[in-house]
């Protein structure tokens, strides 16, 4: 195999692991904040999807797109919050997943119903449209080079936001005592609205962002929801920093995975039956990866220890 | 009671240490319980009561020491393996099944000191053996009229009352008990206190309690934890003279 | 004491229903509405055992999917091996498909408790929220493994051309199948009815509520929750089973994430840890799914309403509701 394919597959793990780590970040933010898992956080990424979709294909700009994304799965997200999701941080988990899960229906249902079923598109911009030349002879997609600069800004956004402002203070404290917050005086009901939108619009930022390269349909947000989920179990629940290496650790794990394992097993076996059996093993690899980090450590690479 | 100097110890921990990032919640605690005593053991608020108890009935390993019950190392066994070797526990904030019966809870009890809970056919409650093991322990703290209530509607004295009972169907050979007398009013708290003084016959107590008027009635010895340091063990007469003890704890509460 | 018995009533009621309606069905000939009703009894078995382990053991497990594909896939391996009259494996010794529904169902459920024994050892070494999401992250890669296998159809599934064979019947007829189908959950929840009173339940059932207890009497909490979930994913699996006989036909979907959720969703409408909780939910569910599915394309959205309402404002679901005894869950 040569060393540009391997390359090409390093960076296309990375591009995989950022926008995982987008996801994943308003997941692990909630749960650590409020203490709720939310299924319905891929309806979120959804939504930001179709929103770009529906602007861009009515003003033809990107940027438009984006923003509009994000505006309206943060709207949708905050007035979840307030409607639904308020009324559960007290119950037990399984009201929580039952809760989300009836929004998953809600959301794909009344998406597909607003849309149809045929996917949209979202068309990548013409400025970050074609391959860029990298050191050392590799071509790579302009717009995926762009989304891992994205996905690191956010990242950095996002611990700076919440090592340097109030907000972050108030998040730090709230993961930490709920009490002591409001004894401080503030907010607790507007402070997990807002954080329940800022989760949302990055959920809703990166199905925009993704969908410029795969169809925006109803049901998309369902898988990326899973692999988040992987991404904080192997991080750590509540921790943003566990996020981002998991995530960028699951992004690479996968598409690695899929282009070694069918070569590694062709050393040793006829070429038809390693691809289908690499493919097939290669398709569980961050499954697996899971399993092994929990038998080493049940909570995670960064989570409390129980 | 015998002379605690002739015989074995039933519970032991020797040298017993624990830390928590920078705090230091147990140093090396060497504490024996004897054949019919009950050992009591008290200290201020944070004084590591609850994490020595803890590493002596299994919910956490101790940095280094071991636990020695019956003269058997227990230090790596978990919880349910200590419990089927003796020991039997009782906690400061009811550990109950709130849904089930006084009864059902009972025989819980009655089921793990079996051994065979992995039974899937029978209805529980129709075991003669378990049903009767249950009910004994039910008479002795006085809740057999109870034993249909569901547990979530006891009130707080008789939960406390559940809780030595489901201890007393396992037939341990030692009890840890964490602050039994914890939220009883004086009448049940004074009932409670007889009750165990008739217990130590049957297996000796560690008991971790509170309540002052309940250990000077109660412990043969005491000991003194203050900081995660035994500072003092001694007789009821010996601690109370003892002047380290005065200034750093009881001279607090008089 | 009396709403016990109101809720035994309602019991037989509902046994006596799926007696009666598929036999006016079948006197009527409605040969759908029976297959409509065998679709609720297979629904309702795969509902039994996920409620093992969710009603009984607290396990609030997102997997199950997994269980009832690969119920699914033993029958879809074995019969389509026999349909094409080749071995499935020819070393080191000869293991043939077969088109026999007990020999389908005995690999069932000792695939689907093997699988269990695997994800339920690794999933309960973590509780609460990290259960829920591992679970549901194994079901979701045992459902990319299938797609990506091709030996058994891919992503496209596989069709098993006729029913598979019981002795002295006849599975093709509707009413039969049925038969057989009613007979297995009338058999399956006999045993969870004596499982939940036994000693095992009664321990079970206080790990729920406060494990700390049943660790200081002597018993491992992890060794019941573990048996639960292989119980648990054993009955789930054999409904998978069943299922693809049913539709003649299995395809990754049966893994899918959305049929965890399908599953979990009528225990709750019925009511979760209680003995007919599955049944009533999975009848209302494949009644919702007709009716509502022929009023409107999107039935999905009736159906999330209804189940955000039960969550929100009713939660011993509709027997907890109709017989008015609260399963208290904090």
């Amino acid at each position: 195999m040569s060393m540009i394919l391997l390359a090409e597959q390093v960076l296309n793990g990375l591009q995989l692991g950022v926008m995982l780590f987008v996801m994943a970040a308003g997941l692990t933010l909630v749960f650590g904040v409020m203490g709720l898992i939310n299924l319905a956080h891929g309806s979120l990424f959804m939504i930001g999807a179709f929103a770009a979709a529906a602007v861009a294909g009515a003003t033809g700009s990107f940027l438009l797109a984006l923003a509009a994304a994000l505006a309206a799965s943060a709207a949708v997200g905050a007035l979840v919050e307030v409607v639904v999701i308020r009324r559960l941080y007290n119950r037990d988990h399984l009201d929580q997943v039952l809760a989300t899960f009836a929004l998953i229906l809600i959301f794909s249902e009344g998406t597909r119903w607003l849309f149809g079923s045929f996917p949209l598109f979202l068309n990548i911009p013409p400025y970050l449209a074609g391959p860029v030349s990298l050191p050392g002879g590799i071509e790579y997609p302009m717009y995926r080079l762009t989304l891992i600069a994205v996905g690191l800004l956010i990242a950095l956004g996002l611990f700076l936001l919440i090592s340097r402002t109030r907000l972050g203070i108030q998040i730090r404290a709230g993961e930490n005592d709920r009490e002591m917050i409001a004894a401080l005086g503030v907010d607790i009901s507007r402070l997990y609205t807002i954080v329940f939108a800022i989760g949302a619009g990055l959920a809703g930022l990166a199905g925009a962002l993704v969908g410029a390269i795969q169809s925006v349909q109803v049901g998309m947000g369902e898988p990326v929801l899973i692999l988040a989920f992987v991404v904080i179990v192997i991080g750590g629940i509540g921790s943003i920093k566990g996020a981002l290496i998991a995530a960028l650790l699951v992004g690479l794990t996968d598409t690695l995975g899929g282009v070694l394992l069918p070569a590694l097993f062709k050393q040793f076996m006829e070429a038809s039956a390693a691809t289908s059996v690499g493919s097939s093993l290669a398709s569980m690899a961050i499954y697996i990866l899971m399993a092994v980090v929990l038998i080493w450590r049940p909570t995670g690479l960064f989570g409390a220890r129980g | 009671m015998t002379d605690p100097m002739m015989t074995d110890p039933v519970l032991e921990t020797r040298g017993i240490s624990k830390t928590f990032g920078a705090l230091q919640a147990s140093k090396d605690i060497s504490l024996t319980l004897m054949p019919g005593e009950i050992h009591a053991l008290i200290g201020p608020n944070g004084a590591g009561k609850s994490t020595l108890i803890k590493q002596i009935a299994g919910g956490l390993r101790p940095d280094a020491g071991q636990v020695f019950l019956q003269g058997r190392e227990v230090t790596g066994l978990d919880t349910p393996a200590r419990a089927r070797l003796g020991l039997g526990r009782t906690f400061q904030i009811s550990a109950l099944a709130m849904e089930d019966t006084v009864l059902q809870n009972a025989v819980l009890g009655a089921l793990g000191a079996s051994g065979r809970p992995f039974r899937f056919w029978r209805a529980a409650l129709g075991d003669k053996d378990l049903r009767a093991r249950a009910q004994d322990a039910l008479e002795r703290v006085g809740l057999q009229e109870h034993a249909a209530t569901r547990t979530a509607e006891l009130s707080h004295g008789q939960r406390r009352q559940l809780e030595v009972a489901v201890a007393l169907t396992l037939r341990p050979k030692a009890f840890v008990m964490d602050e039994p007398m914890a939220g009883l009013g004086t009448g049940g708290s004074l009932r409670l206190t007889g009750f165990l003084d008739g217990l130590r016959a049957e297996a000796p107590i560690l008991l971790v309690e509170h309540d002052m008027d309940a250990v000077f009635a109660l412990a043969d010895r005491i000991s003194v934890l203050v900081y995660g340091e035994v500072i003092a063990t001694g007789t009821v007469e010996e601690i109370r003279a003892n002047p380290d003890v005065r200034s750093a704890y009881l001279g607090d509460e008089a | 004491m009396i709403t016990m018995t109101r809720e035994t009533l309602f019991n037989l009621a509902m046994m006596a229903a799926l007696i009666l309606f598929p036999l006016w069905a079948w006197l009527a000939d409605e040969p759908f509405m029976i297959t409509l009703a065998t679709k609720a009894v297979i629904l309702a078995l795969a509902g039994v055992g996920l409620n093992i382990a969710l009603g009984l053991g607290g396990l609030v497990s997102l997997g199950h999917a997994a269980f009832f594909g690969i119920g699914g896939y033993a029958m879809g391996i074995l019969a389509s091996h026999a349909q094409n009259y080749t071995p499935l494996i020819e070393t080191p010794f000869l293991i043939e498909g077969t088109k026999s529904m007990p020999v389908i169902w005995l690999v069932a459920v000792i695939c689907s408790g093997l699988a269990a024994l695997a994800i339920g050892a690794l999933s309960l070494r973590t509780s609460g929220v990290y259960f829920i999401m591992i679970t549901l992250a194994f079901g979701q890669m045992l459902f990319f493994f299938t797609i990506s296998w091709p030996a058994y159809g891919g992503e496209d599934g596989l069709s098993i051309y006729v029913r598979n064979g019981f002795p002295g019947l006849n599975t093709l007829d509707p009413i039969q199948f049925y038969g057989i189908c009613f007979a297995l959950l009338a058999l399956v929840l006999f045993f969870a009815a004596r499982l939940a009173r036994s000693p095992f339940g009664l321990a079970l059932n206080a790990a729920r509520q406060t494990a700390e207890r049943v660790e200081t009497v002597g018993i491992s909490p992890y060794k019941l929750r573990l048996t639960a979930f292989v119980v648990s994913g054993m009955i789930t699996g054999l409904a998978g089973a069943l299922f693809a006989d049913l539709n003649r036909f299995i395809s990754p979907t049966m893994f899918s994430w959305q049929t965890s959720g399908e599953i979990m969703i009528f225990v709750i409408i019925g009511g979760v840890a209680r003995l007919f909780g599955p049944v009533v939910g999975a009848v209302i569910f494949i009644a919702l799914e007709h009716l509502l599915g022929g009023l409107s394309d999107y039935w999905h959205i009736y159906l999330g309403v209804l189940l955000l309402l039960i969550v929100l404002f009713a939660r011993g679901g509709v027997i907890g509701t109709l017989t008015g005894r609260e399963v208290a869950h904090d």
